[in-house]
């Protein structure tokens, strides 16, 4: 069944990517194929495959129990929540509580997770600063008292 | 002599002590992370790509530095496969047959030692063999048109997923999606936009190093979360180091015969070090005359493979450097490295980069020793680090790469890009898609839109021009073999099952 929703879907894609290139306009300068055939073509072979991929699927995968989705999703949107917060609350803060939120979702145990994450905070920030000169800032930086 | 005069100009930058100081460093981190369970070379290499540039390293030395990590990643892959059962990647995946076995016999030094060995002679020799066939290769593809470059992708995009999937179908979505994406930004020929909705951010195109970031570091990272406390892994104890002297003499036919498939097997484009550790463990076990012991600890099954995915290695170095088509996952990430540097491989590497090429080649020469010296006798530091808990290492892999990611750009959204790039991963992964195509699509798919335009020019819009050299014909007919071909070989060319722990 996953099978042949994703052939689905990639049928599906594969339509849409096919309008798109087809609506490109071609300037009058160019070359005999222009912008679009190449697409059009990608296009056309993802569209078969993904009608194989519905008509002849493989066995199911083993998708993981909901608990574990709710936990991958959990691992996702704290990430996402790190690369809004990256440049905003410098490094420490946000890799530390990021770092240690992955630990426990691999390894459910409190306190380890968060030495895990404080830990690879401190460490990876000496690393990049001092090791390899990225100009990263420990703190949020209206708490730096130089002015930029 | 030709050979002797590129070689002394190479170890002269070889030998620099930057260089070499960063050959021996590549060489340490490179086998660290080749040990470490879940992380191979594809990944290991695509995580430091951002971080060598904050370094401010030349072309040459962020080259030297990176490929004896991917060598080192290569020798390492080895440890886990033999002492837990877990490749770090798939290229180590026939090493665990039979080194596992022979490690739960007590024997866990030994096949260390002998891996190592085969992992030594199968590297040198196919370092030698790049030496000597990459200036041949770069002298005929001189002769390569837009037809024949078009030709040539074509054969990368089938042989891989043809060999490197079980299905066809999902190989050619997974070559789409990468194309596909390559497609996002501005037309190189008219300058104007494709596929950006839009969004300012995508002008630029998807920058394949987020991608590879993604698809390789950040699914792993996923993948871990799902599998936690389900890694079995039943530790194998090390007894002190001796070296098998015996056992290495037994299998020097085998070494050398493993060496020559895999060597082969990485110079198909495309193929790479998955197919040459399989061929070389497959050919060795239906050559044998006792077969009993494949599979239980066969001093000929460890051997072969490591020999096999080594010269792989190196093998997949020469359609690289000539052509630039990488011939497995971690070469794709090393020609993203090539491409990011502003080097563009092909044949005029060789006449008007020389110093790149050659100090590459010594460094590879170099490295190889210092790799022996760390596999042989400090074997027994480096499986130390199988101890690192997942928990630990996964966490570290991810901030790594959020951090490289960021230093590239200093964007939020090329990190979101790359998150998205991990689900898609995991997605690919579960639905057992490979993702090493799409890789080679985002790469490729620019240059490969590029050479058939020109080809069009050039005959005017006739599409028989393709077909229009005996290269070209040839690749075409090798493409569509490549493709077609493992579809009736499949049933004979399955692997032998991995060794299962008793309860």
């Amino acid at each position: 069944m996953s099978d042949r929703i994703t052939g689905l879907i990639v049928s599906v894609l594969a339509l849409a990517f096919f309008a798109s290139a087809s609506q490109l306009e071609t300037p009058f300068f160019a070359d005999p194929l222009g912008p679009s055939a190449f697409p059009m073509l990608i296009s056309a072979v993802a569209f078969v495959s993904g009608c194989v991929m519905v008509l002849r699927p493989d066995a199911e995968p083993n998708w993981p129990a909901l608990s574990t989705f709710v936990r991958l999703l959990i691992a996702v949107l704290v990430l996402v929540l790190y690369a809004y917060g990256l440049k905003p609350l410098g490094f420490l803060l946000p890799t530390a509580l990021a770092a240690g939120a992955i630990s426990y979702q691999i390894r459910p145990a409190v306190l380890a997770s968060s030495l895990t994450g404080i830990c690879l905070s401190v460490f990876l920030f000496v690393i990049f600063k001092y090791g390899l000169g990225l100009s990263l800032f420990a703190l949020p930086r209206w708490l730096m008292a130089t002015p930029a | 002599m030709d050979l002797l005069a590129n070689l002394a100009l190479g170890f002269s930058v070889a030998l620099t002590p930057t260089t070499l100081a960063l050959a021996i460093a590549g060489c340490v981190l490179g086998t660290m992370i080749g040990a470490l369970p879940g992380l191979g070379p594809s990944n290991g290499v695509a995580i430091l790509i951002p971080l060598s540039f904050s370094f401010g390293l030349d072309a040459t030395q962020a080259l030297v530095l990176m490929t004896s990590v991917y060598y080192g990643a290569m020798y390492g892959g080895r440890i886990s496969s033999i002492l837990l059962n877990i490749p770090g990647d798939e290229p180590a995946m026939m090493t665990t047959l039979d080194g596992y076995p022979l490690a739960k016999q007590g024997r866990a030094g030994d096949a260390l030692v002998l891996s190592g060995v085969a992992s030594f002679v199968g590297a040198l020799l196919a370092t030698i063999g790049l030496m000597l066939l990459a200036p041949i290769l770069a002298r005929v593809a001189f002769l390569f048109g837009p037809a024949e470059y078009f030709a040539l992708y074509l054969l990368a995009f089938c042989t891989l997923g043809g060999m490197g999937s079980n299905n066809q179908a999902k190989a050619a979505i997974a070559v789409c999606l990468g194309l596909g994406i390559a497609m996002i930004g501005v037309d190189s020929s008219t300058g104007m936009t494709r596929f950006t909705g839009g969004s300012l951010h995508l002008f630029d195109g998807v920058d394949f190093l987020v991608a590879i970031v993604g698809l390789f570091a950040v699914a792993e990272v996923f993948v871990f979360i799902e599998s936690h406390g389900r890694d079995s892994a039943i530790g194998v104890t090390l007894e002190k180091i001796r070296i098998p002297v015996r056992d290495i003499l037994a299998t020097r036919i085998t070494m050398l015969r493993a060496t020559a498939i895999g060597f082969v097997a990485g110079l198909l484009p495309g193929a790479g070090a998955s197919l040459g550790s399989f061929l070389a463990y497959m050919v060795e076990k239906s050559s044998a005359k006792d077969k009993s012991k494949f599979g239980k600890g066969d001093v000929r099954g460890i051997a072969a493979p490591e020999a096999g995915n080594n010269a792989a290695a190196g093998g997949a170095l020469v359609p690289m450097l000539t052509l630039g088509v990488p011939g497995s996952g971690t070469t794709a990430v090393l020609l993203a490295l090539l491409m990011t540097l502003n080097i563009t491989p092909g044949p005029l590497l060789f006449t008007e980069r020389p110093e790149v090429v050659w100090g590459l080649i010594a460094s590879l020469l170099i490295a190889n020793f210092v790799l022996l010296v760390l596999n042989v006798p400090m074997v027994k530091i480096f499986s130390r680090i199988l101890q690192v808990p997942a928990a630990i290492l996964l966490p570290g892999v991810t901030m790594v790469s959020f951090v490289g990611i960021y230093s590239l750009s200093g964007s939020h959204f090329d990190l979101l890009l790359m998150i998205g790039f991990g689900v898609l991963g995991y997605a690919l992964r579960k639905l057992s898609i490979p993702a090493v195509p799409v890789i080679l699509g985002i790469l490729l798919g620019g240059h490969m839109e590029v050479s058939l335009r020109r080809a069009m020019v050039l005959s005017d819009g006739d599409w028989t021009y393709l077909f229009g050299s005996p290269i070209a014909i040839g690749l075409w007919i090798a493409a569509v073999l490549g493709f077609i071909a493992p579809l009736f070989l499949r049933s004979y060319l399955k692997a032998p099952a991995a060794h299962k722990d008793e309860a």
